[in-house]
């Protein structure tokens, strides 16, 4: 495979064709934050956190730093002031949906946001989309999924499928990042589980 | 429904999955809505996942989970029939019918949905049931259109 020479943050690094500017910041050991990347997950572009500022040919974009793959004489900067005012208002918008987040807290405090700054809309799910890309790409048991669509946009079990295959995997629950998801297997059992 | 119109309807389409909406589609139009076993039967033929055939069915409006009435009536609310009075024609259906946008009353014989333009305003105040556009709807001609269905 091809190797391809780029610049993030001023250091010159190595990849390889194909790779995703996120790939290989962290193969070089330089952090970019994410909230919806897993490793063993395709990538998914949902949150936008890791959002960065990429030169070509003089012009500077902004793109999610998942999903855009490397090309030659690239120049990625991952902290700049534009970079760092989107990520906290990304950070305050989903403060507003999940409040008592750990992870978004502690972003929080790294990028300044205030969690106040927009009314409380406590939804708790920041649409991250793991658990339901976990359960379908790694385990392939489809037992949750997004339902509606927008603002109403939720996650929901499928009981039938749940009350089966959930307890012994459970394996989603650390990835959520806001603990709907723990909460939506709650509500789902309470409700459905005695029907199946 | 039964199972073998739905077998039917997904063999017509040849078992593609990429066909699902086609066959949704099909379901919703012969049946006015989309029952669970449907939706399985959909599942499992196709080899589609049912979460992501809920995902489909809930984005789309044009899909329904719950049992639609006979006729579906649709008042547009858009901004033309809005000035023209759409407002007084949906509350005349609310009053006759008994149901609110969203809803199908109990013996399963109207639906009600509100629409955001239905394309016609220069015919506004517009309602359509099951597909026919009424257009200069007055208050006093309502229960007439309804009365003939």
């Amino acid at each position: 495979m091809s190797e391809i020479i780029f610049q993030i943050d001023g250091r010159v690094v190595v990849a390889s064709q194909g790779m995703t500017v996120l790939e290989a910041a962290q193969k070089a050991g330089i952090s970019i934050p994410t909230l919806c990347h897993h490793e063993k997950l395709e990538p998914y572009g949902g949150c936008r956190f890791c959002t960065v500022e990429a030169e070509v040919r003089g012009w500077t974009k902004l793109v999610a730093s998942c999903l855009y793959p490397v090309e030659k004489d690239l120049v990625v900067r991952t902290r700049s002031q534009k970079v760092d005012r989107i990520r906290k208002m990304i950070l305050e918008l989903l403060l507003s949906h999940a409040p008592d987040a750990f992870e978004l807290q502690d972003l929080a405090k790294e990028y300044g946001a205030d969690k106040d700054r927009f009314e409380k809309e406590p939804s708790f799910c920041i649409h991250c989309g793991l658990c339901v890309r976990y359960c379908a790409e790694v385990k392939k048991k489809n037992a949750i999924g997004f339902i509606d669509r927008g603002t109403r946009r939720e996650i929901s079990f499928i009981p039938e499928i749940a009350s089966k295959e959930c307890w012994d995997c459970k394996e989603c629950f650390p990835l959520c990042p806001t603990e709907a998801l723990q909460a939506a297997f709650v509500l789902t059992k309470a409700l459905a589980f005695s029907l199946y | 429904m039964d199972k073998d119109r739905v077998d039917q309807i997904i063999d017509k389409h040849e078992c593609e999955a990429s066909s699902l909406i086609q066959i949704l589609l099909e379901i919703q139009s012969e049946n006015h809505w989309l029952p669970k076993e449907a939706l399985e039967r959909v599942a499992e033929r196709l080899q589609v996942p049912l979460t992501r055939i809920l995902h489909i069915a809930t984005f789309y409006t044009a899909f329904s989970l719950v049992p639609k009435g006979q006729h579906e009536i649709h008042i547009c609310q858009g901004t033309a029939c809005h000035v023209r009075g759409a407002r007084r024609v949906l509350d005349t259906v609310q009053d006759l019918t008994g149901i609110k946008p969203g809803e199908t009353d109990l013996d399963l014989k109207f639906s009600l949905e509100t629409v955001n333009c239905l394309g016609c305003c220069a015919l506004g105040p517009v309602m359509e049931i099951d597909g026919k556009t009424h257009g200069n709807m007055a208050p006093a001609m309502i229960a007439d259109v309804l009365k003939k269905l």
